[in-house]
């Protein structure tokens, strides 16, 4: 079995002329990460201008109204650019510049991924672009200026289903014309190996901090974790550090869409099938020919047709649970906690937050929920109008 | 000798690259029979795929036409048995790892047997990865072809000493498709395959013209044209026949 497997899963599916490309990936990343000049450098700009670390919200309120489990929040969303994707994004293009790279290039779903790109990029000053669907052109408008103005090149992928898949298979296209001087920002927990690593690793510091945030509030672990999953980076990074705390529940909630019996969903682990896909083995929503389903979901950043080897390898053994959040639950979510908390979340996020309202009244007084709102909802303001049935544009 | 040695025992071997499927499997079917006659040595059938990640716009637009058409990797598979009746030039499916694997590596290869392909190309399975497969090929007697590119330096040897059938030799970085200018780089790549390894080397990605063509055979012992077929059949579609096997016999006679 190839390199970095989580059980079948993983591995190093890509062209030939990308080989060498992520082996020297794989050996600058051992080189530096342990280096005492990046890991300060790194640490650095995650706390004078990421802003870590990220506060951990108790949501009394929150917790009240739903009468069961204590309700923290993990605020991803207050982060520089608005979300966890610069966590990931600040290790690897510093990465990149270590290993002599002059450009990075990155796809986005939401936007966020890019926008945390092209900032990192611009502090970091390399070069930058940035592929992103069509369709999520559209849908994130605002963002494609924000990249812009952040001295980005965005190019609209108007191949495929125009979403979040296209943007990858584009970014990997580019890539193969120039790895020489080029790195590739990949944005979750997928990919080839090392990818799934190094994103997990860069996103860890969640988990990390909340355990130490937690111990000191309430002196112990929480009941249950859980995050939005699409690739899975958020959900990976507070995963992580919980993975041997065999008593703390991992909860993983991905995108139904219209719902999981309907043909619009990115709801992976509830409807995908294994197979090789983005450089990695892991579960695909496909049909019996191994064509790559066009999956939806009101959330860009959860529109993806797979997910990371490590979430499908924690699904294979049992130690994470996976559940479906439709559209329709996700938009509740997000106004709820708009009203109740006076915090807009991602859509993405807000995903999780509905399956928290769900559970918690299940659970007892004294039990802990914490909840990675792994970015903010200023971006998804108009399009939840618009699905509300009021026509506003940015 | 195998049929994929024979493809390459007649002087340089002209290999053109047609998605299966597009428009629809009857034209396939007859642009493989009438490109043998024009001289192909070795025809590379792409069962088309969703993302094809190696593959630049007109091949991914091949591809999407093809699927749009309803076209399934069993009825690719039935379209070659119906080939196999009146004509035994080399073939080889080119297509992308899930597609296989979803058919199942073992079925694929079975009944890749059963109809009469003699090699698979899958550029997403890399040398590292090969083994997901290759057992599987060598139990139904597929050669599994591998790929080089230039960025691929010290990698080459270690690739060519266990390569089987032929090897393939990516021009250029970056996917496929026409390019006005191709650098000499392959010549290298392959100098340094038959120092390790005696076994036939085709040049694929970028090539269209028949002037291109001529120099790349020069230093190869064959030459792979996907896109620039690919554009006749998208161009002209069901009436294509004529023009891709005008296109075949030049580009033949050029590397004569």
């Amino acid at each position: 079995m190839s390199k970095g497997r989580f059980g079948v899963h993983g591995g190093q599916y890509i062209p030939e002329s990308l080989m060498n490309a992520v082996i020297e990936l794989e050996e600058a990343y051992n080189r530096f990460k342990n280096d005492p000049k990046f890991v300060a450098e790194l640490n650095d700009l995650l706390e004078n201008y990421a802003g870590r670390p990220s506060l951990l919200y108790y949501a009394a309120k929150m917790t009240k109204d739903l009468g069961g489990a204590k309700i923290y929040l993990k605020r991803e969303d207050l982060n520089h650019t608005g979300s966890h994707k610069i966590n990931n994004v600040l290790g690897q293009v510093l990465l990149a510049k270590y290993m002599g790279k002059t450009r990075v290039i990155a796809e986005t779903g939401a936007g966020q991924h890019g926008v945390a790109t092209a900032t990192a990029a611009a502090l970091l000053g390399l070069e930058c672009e940035i592929f992103m669907g069509k369709e999520d052109t559209e849908r994130q408008a605002l963002n494609v200026f924000r990249m812009r103005l952040l001295g980005a090149k965005v190019h609209a992928v108007t191949s495929g289903t125009q979403t979040l898949k296209d943007a990858v298979n584009e970014t990997m296209r580019e890539w193969s014309k120039r790895v020489h001087d080029t790195h590739y920002v990949l944005g979750s927990v997928m990919g080839p190996h090392p990818f799934p690593t190094i994103v997990r690793d860069f996103q860890s510091v969640i988990g990390r901090e909340v355990k130490e945030q937690l111990m000191k509030k309430e002196g112990r672990l929480p009941d249950v974790v859980m995050a939005c999953v699409g690739g899975g980076s958020n959900a990976m990074g507070i995963f992580h550090d919980f993975i041997n705390d065999t008593g703390v529940r991992l909860i993983g909630c991905e995108a139904a869409g219209k719902g999981v019996d309907t043909d619009k969903n990115a709801a992976t682990i509830a409807n995908g099938k294994l197979g090789i896909f983005h450089g990695m083995k892991s579960y695909f929503c496909q049909d019996e020919y191994g064509q790559i389903a066009p999956v939806y979901s009101i959330s860009a950043g959860l529109d993806y047709p797979g997910i990371g080897p490590e979430h499908a390898y924690l699904k294979d053994i049992g130690r994470a649970e996976y559940v479906p959040v439709t559209d329709d639950e996700a938009v509740k979510a997000f106004e709820y906690l708009s009203q109740v908390e006076g915090i807009i979340p991602a859509v993405e996020s807000a995903h999780a937050v509905s399956y928290a309202m769900k559970l918690a009244p299940t659970m007892d007084k004294n039990q802990i929920i914490v909840i990675c709102l792994s970015g903010r909802g200023d971006k998804d303001v108009a399009a939840i109008a618009r699905y509300k049935g009021e026509q506003i544009y940015e | 000798m195998n049929k994929l040695q024979r493809a390459f025992s007649k002087g340089k071997a002209f290999i053109p690259f047609i998605t299966a499927g597009d428009p629809c499997l009857e034209i396939t079917e007859q642009l493989v029979l009438k490109m043998a006659e024009a001289g192909a040595d070795l025809i590379e059938l792409g069962i088309p795929f969703s993302d094809p990640v190696a593959e630049g716009p007109v091949i991914q637009e091949a591809d999407y036409r093809a699927l749009s058409a309803g076209t399934t990797t069993d009825g690719i598979f039935e379209m070659v048995k119906s080939i196999r009746k009146s004509c035994d030039v080399p073939l080889a499916f080119m297509t992308y790892a899930n597609p296989v694997f979803t058919y199942g590596a073992e079925r694929f290869m079975k009944k890749s047997q059963e109809v009469g392909i003699d090699a698979v190309i899958i550029p997403d399975v890399p040398f590292e990865e090969r083994d997901e497969f290759l057992p599987y090929c060598s139990k139904y007697g597929i050669e599994f072809i591998s790929m080089i590119a230039p960025s691929s330096h010290e990698r080459i040897r270690m690739i060519a000493r266990e390569a089987q059938g032929f090897l393939y030799c990516v021009s250029s970085m970056g996917v496929t498709g026409v390019r006005e200018q191709i650098g000499n780089e392959a010549e290298n790549m392959i100098k340094q395959v038959k120092a390790v390894k005696d076994i036939p080397c085709a040049i694929g990605f970028g090539i269209s013209t028949p002037e291109q063509a001529a120099r790349m055979s020069k230093f190869s012992d064959g030459v792979i044209v996907g896109s620039a077929i690919v554009k006749i059949i998208g161009q002209y579609g069901r009436d294509c026949i004529p023009y891709v096997v005008d296109y075949v016999s030049k580009m033949k006679s050029a590397i004569k």
